[in-house]
């Protein structure tokens, strides 16, 4: 038997694709640059084939056959897709009607608006209102816990949150509670989440690609459409997470990551998340310092930089050098580090200097 | 960090984090790595649940990855070295040492041979409390692993013992050949984000940036030659020392003076009680931090400074690799960079620093440190540099040792165990232990401040077996006292099997119930890292 | 119950087996007067207390004519319109619904002397007439017994019974003298098709698990019966698990597997008594376990109790819940074959399909395959429910006419009322209007006019039925167990009913017919299981065949037939 190779070879609208075997028909159509919709497929989860937006249709498979979700259909030789065929864009826009008639309209005072991928989706393929009247789900919104926000009524179950949950951070909290129309995506008897074995990552709330999972300390502070984002380092542990500061203006909005980052690909823990408040916390130090009658008073760059420097050379004219340490920090960058070891060195003059590595 | 650098010639990890995942087995020794270094945790339950690696968790306490082990060996706090004494015993034993890695890349191996002829199953499972043959048979899995790596934490470093627990542990890793390839290794994690940088940037007593020694005299010219100053000769003293020496006359070799940078020894050093009193007694105490902590408020002077969020820069990780800093929003008020501050400091002291950014410090760094020779703030825009990476065209070295040792032979130390300095008594009958929660960080400066984790973890808790609780007539989620030789803390007791029979276990982010208010400050003669993993210890309940 | 040759022994080899046989047979006396009562079925309409009055008459006996009597308890016969029913061999005597006040007249006469009582005879619907004879039954006549052979006749608790009268002689003849290619190859010659609904031919799912190479390789055994009103796999795995086992000995082996599972619908504890003592049996006979007959082949059985959702009969959700997670569906590839049980290959089929096994290894492929038409071929299973007056279960062979199977077979209509449609396949199928009663019942047939085979079950509507009525009640089944997973059905479903129960309700608009069209081809279209592809099944073919009720109810703002204003919107129809 002639081995099979690792790629495969076929058409997405026409367009010659060659992928690695074993790659979804939407990663192909990625390849070539066609985008196809989705709300529950997700590049680190294993895809569930749960939204049927991605349906698409396969040349040769009559309309007998029902439509193929690219995200859960793994590519072949010879395939050939078409990915926005009337059948196929027909059969989104009612799945998206679906959607929106079990959604709340307050896009107006949703913190994920600009930023939601049903939003997105409803602009993209101009599905304004919803044809069906009828119930829709009701749940109060869930604010009992630190950091996370679980607005129900929002939730499109793509069931990313219990995947993200599971596979990402190996926690078993989220999963499908109920059946049909009331199918809920949530903790197991929808408990408030420090009931269970949350451990408050917000990897869940990361995904969602819509409203329904938002964090608690951001509400009404900015939504992600309209902050800067600055690419950087957690500043916690040493397994060094890359995180997105989310800013508006001198604030610090909301801590995110990036899926593709190197080290932690989108995960992070409930510090690097969540832990950001202290930056602008109101206690934080905002001028220096000086005692004075002893007690710490206020006092300018300038005095408190010649108090410092002539505190420093007293010691030093009297005991020497080594009478003084220095306390460096591994909170501080390398260039901090450096400059603090160099001042020591060269310009106080002692080896008397070390972090808290030992700690 | 001394130990792996005696025995490789590097102290800092071998492999890199991704690489972990390449393991087929995964000892982890004296590190909670689910709640200290979360998102390493996830990467060892990935290889655990997804590709198929076997875990070996070595820890007195029942920690949250033990529920993914195929082993969980609970060791009696500060027995490492006659464990590790041990598994060495049985892998001469059964014949699975590597002799042609040990021939041709090490030196000193017969010591050890002579060394853990004695530390048989049975020797060991009387001193660490861990069955013969779950010795044995974590042996079997660690020498038998075609790849196995091992990582640790302070739970191995935090001793008396510190420097000796690192080098068996390298020992181990030499004798096997796992070292110097994808999915080998042996791997120190670094508590904080920037311990690594630190180290590297030659924030050390003895070494100027790049490990190089002060007091190598040729290195010592160069520097004095970069930096345009004679240099001091005699090493410095570390952090613990320093706070010890504090206070104290200076012809005994006092401190009189100190600058503390973005530390809070008062939390973070064992002894607290002894730490305040030396910081009292200083001539003169500039602090410089982000928050006016217990520290700073001894302080003459306090200098406001920016967070991470507020400065540009790098750190470096646990991996050596060296990541962006960007700024993203403004300092507020009047605080500034560290960076700045030291810079204006230093001019003023009369040693002139222009700095006009932290890149530009960086181009010093480079210049001055082989191991980033090749870095610059350019080059780790997109996903960092793992060090050493001595030249602008150099791809990084995200595996160290691989075709000779940082020392040329790796060298094996023959090492007998000793018990921790602390042994318990009558009076003090409980091992004390310290650690840290997924949702706290270190002292608190920066935790405490967010209320969301502080609703997770509000305060601290002693965990206490419920024998023991029973033994010393203490209940569940009532005030328990703590005390010690140096003195008494109080915290809610917690009644679990997390913890072994005659071992408690606090976290030391909390300042009104600071576990460093009574841990021990025996130091490790080498390391010098004070003992925070063992004190002799007593528990009453009013 | 009197046991004829105990048998402890092991059959280590086939010689074994046939020797037992031959000696259960000598053993037994074809003359002797058997009573056999159903004890599965029946038992809901009093079977129980029949049995107990026959024992306390015959022991009422004197010894010697009591030792020539033995009461049979038995599986299903079938004709549960009439339960609780009983026969009497050899002079094979029918009697429906028995009350234990008949049952001294019954030893009187027919047991002691052989005398038919017409009072309690079958009578024949169109001349009133009785008819004592079993075989002379309408019901009875017309069937082709052969999944069902053993149903009715012999006791399901005992092996003995079974391998008396041919049992695992096929699974022997298989193991011994077939290969596993050999099996596959006289399976396609049968052109057996699964029966658990699709209709996949099951030749071609044996071979792609047999092809599979990685190792181990499990076999399942799909007894969920999820479908309202169908119970033929019950008949089946209550009244002759060993038929179940030997056709899961034979697929094993044929497929390469060594662990066999049977996921029983919750309902059914019936089913799982029997089974889990079938299974003990063939253990102690060696006919389960190490080198079944000398064969060299291992294979077990374990049986698990379902999780009590409709959708866990979907082969997915079934493996998802035999691995002890929640029943949902996943999609296709990779199929079950490839990676199925704790991702390793894995073969599902129906009960009937695996029942069809030994039947088809036993009696050859061609045999089976003489019976049928077109692509469909053997025998197939149907409950016969609704407007009819014999309801129950019947085995006829493929192609039968839907008019012979519902007035032959069926009886006709209750009460000599109009027959209006059929409705086949249940909440996945559709309905079939009376103009197509000559046609012949295929796999294929049945979906081109808009229903499906499905398991087999046939719902009879009389003139009175409101076909909206119909599809609501379908509709809201399939509604009410989606599983919630995919989009279009989990809401696409609720919103179609949502539809129907406005129009239904009379506040219906003629726009609705084109909105509910359009919403049932894209959730068909879209949805990812089989259950909601096949929700929209009930309601397009009412309003394919049947458009003009759904416009009167939108035009006179009511039910026609005053149906749907006396019940409720019922959303919650299957909640229990
Ligand atoms: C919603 C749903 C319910 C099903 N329920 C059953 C069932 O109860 N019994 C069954 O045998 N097959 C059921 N099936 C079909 C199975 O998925 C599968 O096709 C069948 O068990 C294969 O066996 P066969 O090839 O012998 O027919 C169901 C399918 C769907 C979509
Ligand atoms: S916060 Fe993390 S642990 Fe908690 S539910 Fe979300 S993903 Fe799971
Ligand atoms: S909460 Fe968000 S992520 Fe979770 S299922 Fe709902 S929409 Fe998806
Ligand atoms: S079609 Fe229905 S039952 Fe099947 S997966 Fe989708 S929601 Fe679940």
């Amino acid at each position: 038997m002639a081995r099979k190779s690792d790629t495969v070879s076929l058409f997405i609208n026409d367009v010659p694709v060659k992928i690695h075997r074993g790659a979804s028909i939407m990663e192909a159509a990625h390849k070539a640059k066609v985008d196809i919709p989705h709300l529950c497929n997700h590049r680190h989860l294993t895809p569930t084939g749960a939204c049927r937006l991605c349906v698409v249709e396969l040349e040769g498979e009559g309309p007998g056959r029902p439509l193929i979700a690219a995200c859960a259909r793994p590519a072949e030789s010879g395939m050939r897709v078409l990915t926005h065929t009337d059948r196929a864009v027909a059969a989104r826009r009612l799945v998206l009607e679906l959607l929106l008639s079990d959604h709340p309209g307050d896009c107006l005072t949703c913190e994920q608006s600009g930023h939601c991928k049903l939003q997105d989706l409803a602009y993209e393929y101009q599905v304004a209102d919803s044809r069906f009247r009828g119930r829709r789900n009701r749940y109060p919104i869930d604010t009992a816990n630190p950091f996370i926000v679980r607005d129900f009524e929002k939730c499109v179950k793509c069931y990313r949150c219990a995947q993200a949950c599971q596979e990402l951070q190996f926690c078993e909290v989220i999963d499908y509670m109920g059946r049909g129309f009331d199918t809920m995506v949530t903790s197991a008897l929808n408990r408030p989440l420090p009931e269970t074995e949350c451990v408050q990552c917000g990897r869940c709330v990361s995904v969602c690609p819509v409203g329904a999972l938002t964090e608690k300390p951001s509400r009404y502070r900015g939504r992600s459409k309209d902050l800067k984002k600055t690419v950087t380092t957690c500043p916690y542990c040493g397994v060094g997470c890359a995180i997105v500061l989310e800013t508006d203006g001198q604030h610090i909005v909301r801590v995110t990551s990036r899926e593709d980052s190197p080290v932690n690909k989108g995960d992070l823990c409930v510090k690097g998340r969540f832990g950001y408040g202290f930056v602008n916390s109101p206690d934080r130090l905002i001028t220096p310092l000086i005692r004075k009658d002893g007690e710490l008073v206020p006092a300018s760059w300038n005095e408190a930089i010649a108090a410092v420097a002539a505190g420093l050379k007293r010691t030093k004219q009297e005991y020497g050098a080594d009478a003084i340490g220095f306390l460096s920090s591994s909170k501080c960058t390398n260039e901090e580090n450096y400059l603090m070891q160099k001042f020591a060195r060269a310009g106080v003059g002692t080896n008397n200097i070390d972090n808290c590595a030992r700690l | 960090m001394a130990g792996l650098a005696a025995a490789f010639g590097s102290g800092a990890m071998t492999n890199s984090l991704e690489d972990i995942g390449e393991a087929d087995v995964i000892l982890v020794i004296g590190s909670n790595t689910t709640e200290a270094h979360p998102i390493l945790g996830l990467n060892i339950i990935d290889s655990v649940k997804n590709k198929d690696a076997r875990l070996i968790v070595a820890e007195p306490r029942r920690i949250p990855l033990v529920k993914y082990a195929d082993m969980w060996l609970s060791q009696k706090p500060g027995t490492d070295v006659a464990l590790i004494n041990g598994l060495m015993h049985v892998i001469l034993d059964i014949g699975l040492a590597d002799k042609s890695f040990i021939k041709e890349r090490t030196e000193g191996f017969a010591a050890v041979v002579a060394m853990v002829e004695k530390y048989t199953p049975d020797y060991v499972e009387s001193i660490t409390g861990i069955p013969a043959a779950d010795i044995v048979r974590a042996a079997e899995i660690y020498a038998g692993a075609d790849k196995a790596t091992i990582i640790y934490a302070m739970g191995i470093t935090q001793h008396t013992t510190g420097v000796d627990n690192v080098m068996t542990l390298a020992n181990l890793a030499m004798m096997t050949g796992n070292i110097g390839q994808p999915g080998m290794g042996v791997n120190p994690l670094r508590g904080q984000n920037n311990v690594q940088g630190a180290c590297d940037m030659g924030a050390l007593p003895n070494v100027y940036p790049g490990y190089q020694s002060v007091a190598d005299v040729g290195v010592r010219k160069s520097f004095e030659a970069a930096w345009g100053r004679k240099l001091p000769k005699k090493p410095g003293l570390t952090a613990t020392e320093m706070t010890r020496a504090a206070g104290t006359p200076a012809a005994k070799g006092g401190i009189r003076a100190m600058y503390i940078m973005g530390e809070n020894p008062i939390l973070s050093e064992p002894d607290q009680a002894h730490i305040i009193a030396g910081l009292k007694g200083l001539d003169f105490l500039v602090v410089q931090d982000i928050f006016l902590t217990e520290t700073a408020r001894l302080a003459d002077v306090v200098l406001p400074a920016a967070t991470f969020a507020e400065k540009s820069g790098t750190f470096t990780s646990t991996e050596r690799r060296v990541q962006p800093v960007r700024k993203a929003i403004q300092p507020p008020g009047e605080a500034l960079s560290d960076w700045k501050i030291i810079g204006l400091v230093s001019s003023k002291f009369g040693y002139k620093m222009n700095y006009h950014s932290s890149a530009a410090i960086f181009e010093e760094i480079a210049a001055v440190t082989p191991a980033y020779g090749g870095i610059s703030h350019h080059r780790i825009e997109v996903c960092g540099i793992h060090w050493p990476c001595p030249t602008p065209g150099h791809p990084g070295t995200p595996i160290l040792h691989t075709e000779t040792f940082a020392r040329g032979k790796g060298k094996f130390h023959a090492i007998d165990y000793k018990p921790p300095a602390e042994v318990t008594d009558a009076k003090y009958p409980l091992i004390l232990t310290t650690g840290r929660y997924l949702a706290q960080w270190h002292t608190g400066t920066m935790t405490r401040k967010v209320d969301g984790l502080n609703e997770i973890e509000p305060e601290a808790r002693v965990d206490i077996n419920p024998a023991d609780a029973k033994k010393y007539g203490v209940k569940n989620k009532r005030s328990v006292t703590v005390t010690t030789r140096r003195g008494s803390v109080t915290a809610k007791a917690r009644l679990t099997e997390d913890v072994p029979v005659g071992v408690i276990y606090m976290p030391f982010h909390y300042a009104e119930a600071a576990a460093n208010a009574v841990t021990n400050p025996a130091l490790d003669p080498v390391a010098k890292i004070p003992e925070l993993k063992v004190a002799a210890a007593k528990i009453s309940q009013k | 119950m009197p046991k004829n040759v105990p048998n402890t022994q092991k059959l280590n080899t086939r010689t074994d087996l046939n020797a037992l046989r031959n000696r259960l047979q000598t053993a037994y006396d074809p003359n002797k007067t058997r009573v056999r009562v159903c004890m599965t079925g029946c038992r809901a309409s009093g079977a129980d207390a029949v049995s107990a009055a026959l024992a306390k008459e015959i022991a009422r006996l004197p010894a010697a004519e009591r030792k020539n009597i033995e009461v049979v308890e038995t599986g299903c016969h079938g004709f549960c319109a009439q339960a609780p029913v009983i026969e009497i061999d050899p002079v094979s005597i029918f009697y429906g619904q028995v009350k234990p006040a008949d049952v001294p007249e019954i030893v009187q006469k027919t047991i002691l002397n052989k005398k038919p009582i017409n009072r309690l005879a079958y009578k024949d619907p169109a001349t009133g007439q009785p008819i004592t004879q079993a075989a002379e039954v309408p019901f009875y006549k017309a069937q082709e017994r052969s999944v069902l052979r053993n149903l009715g006749r012999v006791d399901p608790r005992s092996l003995d019974a079974y391998i008396r009268t041919g049992g695992y002689a096929a699974a022997a003849r298989a193991l011994i003298r077939l290969t596993p290619n050999g099996i596959i190859n006289e399976l396609e010659a049968s052109g057996l098709r699964g029966r658990g609904g699709a209709g996949f031919p099951t030749f071609l799912k044996w071979r792609l698990a047999r092809k599979e190479r990685s190792k181990p390789k499990y076999l399942i055994c799909n007894g969920d019966e999820g479908d309202p009103g169908a119970f033929m796999d019950r008949g089946v795995m209550e009244g002759d698990p060993h038929a179940v086992i030997e056709g899961m000995i034979i697929a094993g082996f044929a497929i390469g597997a060594s662990e066999g599972y049977i996921y029983v619908r919750a309902e059914y504890p019936i089913a799982v008594e029997h089974l889990t003592l079938a299974i003990d049996q063939a253990r102690k006979y060696g006919l389960l376990g190490q080198n079944i007959l000398g064969s060299g082949f291992d294979f077990d059985i374990t049986v698990k109790e379902g999780a009590g959702a409709f959708v866990c009969g979907e082969e997915t959700a079934l493996i998802a819940s035999l691995e002890g997670k929640r029943g949902t569906p996943r999609p296709r590839p990779p199929y079950p074959a490839v990676a199925g049980l704790w991702g390793q290959p894995t073969c599902i089929n129906n009960v009937e399909t695996l029942a069809n096994v030994p039947v088809i290894i036993g009696r050859g492929a061609d045999v089976y395959n003489d019976m049928g038409s077109g692509t469909s071929r053997g025998t197939k299973v149907f409950s016969l429910a609704g407007k009819l007056n014999n309801t129950g279960l019947v085995e006829v062979p493929m192609g039968i006419t839907l008019r012979e199977l519902i007035f032959d077979l069926g009886g006709g209509i209750i009460d000599g009322k109009e027959f209006k449609a059929v409705q086949m396949g249940g909440p996945s199928g559709g309905c079939i209007p009376a103009e197509f009663l000559d046609l012949s019942v295929t796999y294929d047939t049945l979906s081109k006019v808009g229903a499906i085979m499905g398991s087999g079950g046939v719902i009879v509507l009389d003139e009175t039925a409101c076909m909206v009525d119909i599809a609501r009640y379908f509709l809201a089944f399939s509604a009410a167990e989606s599983c919630g997973k995919c989009t279009p059905c989990r809401v696409g479903t609720t919103r179609m009913l949502e539809i129907l129960e406005r129009i239904a309700g009379g506040n219906g608009k003629i726009e609705d017919i084109d909105l509910l069209i359009e919403t049932a081809a894209v959730v068909r279209d879209t949805s990812l299981c089989g259950l909601g592809q096949n929700a929209p099944n009930p309601v397009l073919s009412t309003i394919r065949y049947f458009r003009d009720e759904y416009v009167a109810h939108i035009e006179h703002k009511k039910c026609p037939h005053g149906i749907c204003k006396r019940r409720p919107a019922n959303r919650e129809a299957n909640r229990g």
